[in-house]
Parts: C-alpha cells; structure tokens; sequence
C-alpha cells in the first residue's frame, strides 16, 4: 500500500533519514520504535510530505506521491494524522473540528458530515462533547477527537506521530485504547510511540530507528524477544 | 458665548463634520483591512518579488508622513494627470497609510499561529488557501484583535488631517465656527470632545467584542 524506496531527508547538513526502504501493506499496523533523534518522526511526516522528502521515492497506493506533478492534496485525504501535540481547532467546537475537512475538502453536505461525526464520536465515548471548545476538554479527550477528525475523512491509512507523549500518565489509556479498536477493525496504521507494551500487543511488525536507518525489524516476538542487533538491545533495555 | 451655546448653534457645522470624519475613518478602516490583508500575505509570499513590493509598500508607508503622503495623492498625482476630488484623496491616503500598519499586525498574528494548525489542516487534504481562510486568519485576527482597535482608533484621529486638502471634516468645520465666531478655542474644545467621544465608544466596543470571542472557546 505504501513503498518507501531509499527514503532521505537532511536539513541543511544534517542529514535526518539516511535511505529507508519499507513495504506497508494494507491492514497492516507497523509500529516505529527508537530513540530520540533517531528520525522516526521524521520519517512518519514524510509519509504525508508534511516534511518534504530530499531524495528518494515514495509511492502510495501505486502512485507515486514524491513527483513534481502529484497533486499532495489528493493524497493526503486518504492518509489521516494524528499528532503529539493534537493540534485541534481552538476556535472550533469538536463537531466543526471533525466536519470541516469533510465538508470544505469532500464537499460532503454538512448532515451528513455532522452524521459521520456523531457516528465516530460515539466510536471514540465522546458524543456528549460535541459542542464543546478543544480548551474545555482534558488531554486524552483532545486526542481522542483528533483521531475522529481523521478519520472523519475515511483515510486508507492512518499516521501516529507519538499520539500519547503529550498525556499525563492517566490519559494515555484512552486513546490506546481507541486506537486499539481501530487495529482491531483492520485499520492500516503507521505509528511512532514510546509505549513498548502497546507496540508489542498491537503491532503486526516493530521496526526500530537509529541514526536515521531502519536497524531491524519484525514482528513483536522477534523484535522484543530476541533483538538480532546490539542497538535494539542496548535500547530496550534501557526503555523495557 | 458658552460651550454648549455654541455647540448648539453651529451643530449643523459640527454634525456634517461628523458626516465626513466618520465616512472617511470608515472607508480607511474598510479598505487598509483588506488592503492590510492582501500586503501581510504578499510578505509571506514564496515569490521574492511580490515580497520585495510588499516590504518596499509596508516601509515607505510607516516612513513617510501622512501629510505629505496625502499631498503626493491629492495635489502630486494631479499634476500627471490623475486627480482625485478631495474626499477619494482622503479616503485613499487612509486606507494605503493603515494597510501598511494593519500588514504588519496581520503578519504577526498569522506567524503567531502554531505550525502544527497549518500542519494539521493540510494533513487533512486542505489547500493552503483554505488552511489560511477557516483555520489560520481567524485564529490571528483574534489574538491580533487589541492591536486593530489601536490601528482603528488611529485612524479615526489621523483622518484629521485631511482637512488641509479641503474635505469640510470635523477639524475642518471646527477652524470655520471659529473663523465665524472670533473663537479660537471653543470649537476646539467642542471637536476634541467629540473625537474623544468616537474613539473611546470605539474602544470600549472593541472590548466587548474581545471578551465576547475570549468566553466563545475558552469558557
């Protein structure tokens, strides 16, 4: 669904991405793990050209999305984010921050915009906030709509960029386990965290990040349980 | 003669200088909003050009006098040709004078937008024009708010000014009661007092505004 083909990325003389290559298939939940400055979100936000990438290619759905001509817009409809620092509307209420793409973008009727709305709030426990401010909602709650403001868009593909870094302990579990739920429905999902358990429970495959490459990657068992390189273990015993 | 005798008496002076001020301060409010708007985007432009015009206008505009801008316009321009009757040189020379203040309190507020706004919106398939009409401007505009009530304000005292060219504005109706009258100080005082009237409702209007955005989403 997605393929990265030596993916680079450097700012000014820093070089961030040092050539990823990746298959992502569809339904799949690939989890990225690693360091700090390791790139992974770097990486995560090249997915969608929210960071333009500096060399190499990235192809999603057979087309590819790195070229002059491809109109980024367009893709992006299909490949919904969520954010560390949630980024809602502040001067929208949650169901104007969920239709609005959906309605200005899609051209969908506002209805039936605001029935799809209703429909996910419900997914993600929070119908009865739905004429609330973002500043009138908890950390958790933010995030939670955030991801229904993305899906609002019916993406084929959603993008985590350390959705739960930015939550007090408690609020984490609440929007893992939203996001577990979407898994579970099949969702294909590309997410950078910090939460080795979530990862190992939810991730069909781990891939881990430093210096800018992809050092290993696999399933759960594989990753976690018998790292092949000494980074990944230097790592997890550090975070596990 | 006593204040409110001669404000009295001559009110039909005071109130079609009223008229005028108030048109005037209007359509300079009106047009160096858009105006405002239109050079704070072309700063931010990814064309140098169109950002070099913008800097050159914001800079020339903050650096020269309006008197002598308003006097280019009306009694310069006039000389190739281009005349304007007074009042179109007034409203001109106050629209272009606060579009280059109201540019620069745009720009600020829109680069005071968090990235991640810009970031979230384009990732959900918006354009950059419609990122910037639903999610950035209305997000700047609020928390520049204060600063345009002062460029409003601004204005409605620096259209004072084109009294010079001739426009019958309240400055100007104040220097004909007293022309009439041998006063030199009552309808001063008379036209100060009402200035001081239109930009303190003004400003008190602008609060209220604010405060009722403020409760909107922060309640």
């Amino acid at each position: 669904m997605i393929a990265v083909k030596n993916l680079q990325k450097h700012f000014g003389k820093l070089e961030i991405l040092k050539g990823i290559d990746l298959d992502i298939r569809k339904g799949e939940v690939v989890v990225v793990i690693g360091p700090s400055g390791s790139g992974k979100s770097t990486f995560l936000r090249c997915l969608n050209l929210l960071e333009q990438p500096t060399g190499g290619e990235i192809t999603f759905e057979g087309q590819s999305i790195t070229g002059k001509k491809h109109d980024i817009n367009v893709t992006r409809e299909k490949m919904g984010m969520v954010f560390q620092q949630f980024n809602l509307f502040p001067h929208k209420t949650v169901l104007q921050n969920i239709t609005l793409a959906p309605v200005k973008v899609k051209k969908l009727q506002q209805t039936e915009a605001d029935k799809i709305a209703m429909e996910l709030l419900r997914t993600v426990g929070l119908e009865d906030k739905k004429n609330a401010y973002p500043a009138q909602l908890s950390g958790g709650q933010k995030q939670r709509i955030a991801i229904a403001r993305a899906l609002a868009m019916q993406p084929h593909v959603m993008l985590f960029d350390e959705p739960t870094s930015a939550l007090d302990p408690e609020m984490v579990g609440e929007v893992l386990e939203v996001m577990k739920k979407l898994a579970v429905a099949g969702m294909t999902m590309v997410i950078v965290t910090h939460e080795m358990g979530f990862a190992r429970e939810v991730g069909d495959r781990i891939l881990f990040m430093d210096g800018g490459y992809i050092v290993e990657q696999g399933t759960p068992a594989e990753v976690f349980g018998h790292p092949q390189h000494e980074r990944t273990r230097d790592f997890l015993s550090k975070v596990l | 003669m006593n204040i409110f005798q001669m404000a009295y008496d001559y009110r039909s002076f005071f109130l079609s200088g009223l008229q005028y001020t108030l048109l005037l301060a209007v359509l300079g409010v009106f047009f160096g909003f858009i105006l405002g708007i239109i050079v704070s985007l072309l700063r931010m432009s990814k064309f140098w050009v169109l950002r070099f015009v913008a800097t050159a206008w914001v800079e020339f505009l903050r650096g020269t006098p309006m008197l002598v801008q308003l006097f280019l316009i009306h009694y310069g321009l006039a000389t190739v040709g281009i005349e304007f009757t007074a009042i179109q040189s007034g409203a001109i020379t106050l629209s272009i004078n606060s579009s280059a203040y109201l540019a620069e309190i745009f720009r600020a507020g829109i680069q005071g937008v968090d990235r991640g706004q810009t970031e979230a919106a384009r990732s959900l398939g918006m354009k950059q024009g419609m990122t910037m009409r639903y999610i950035v401007l209305p997000q700047a505009l609020k928390s520049v708010l204060p600063a345009i009530g002062n460029e409003f304000i601004t204005i409605i005292k620096e259209s004072s000014i084109i009294s010079f060219i001739g426009v019958a504005d309240l400055m100007f109706e104040a220097r004909s009661v007293s022309t009439i009258t041998y006063d030199g100080m009552t309808p001063l005082v008379i036209v100060a007092f009402m200035y001081f009237i239109l930009t303190f409702s003004m400003s008190k209007l602008l609060g209220r505004f604010e405060r009722r955005l403020n409760t909107d989403d922060r309640g």
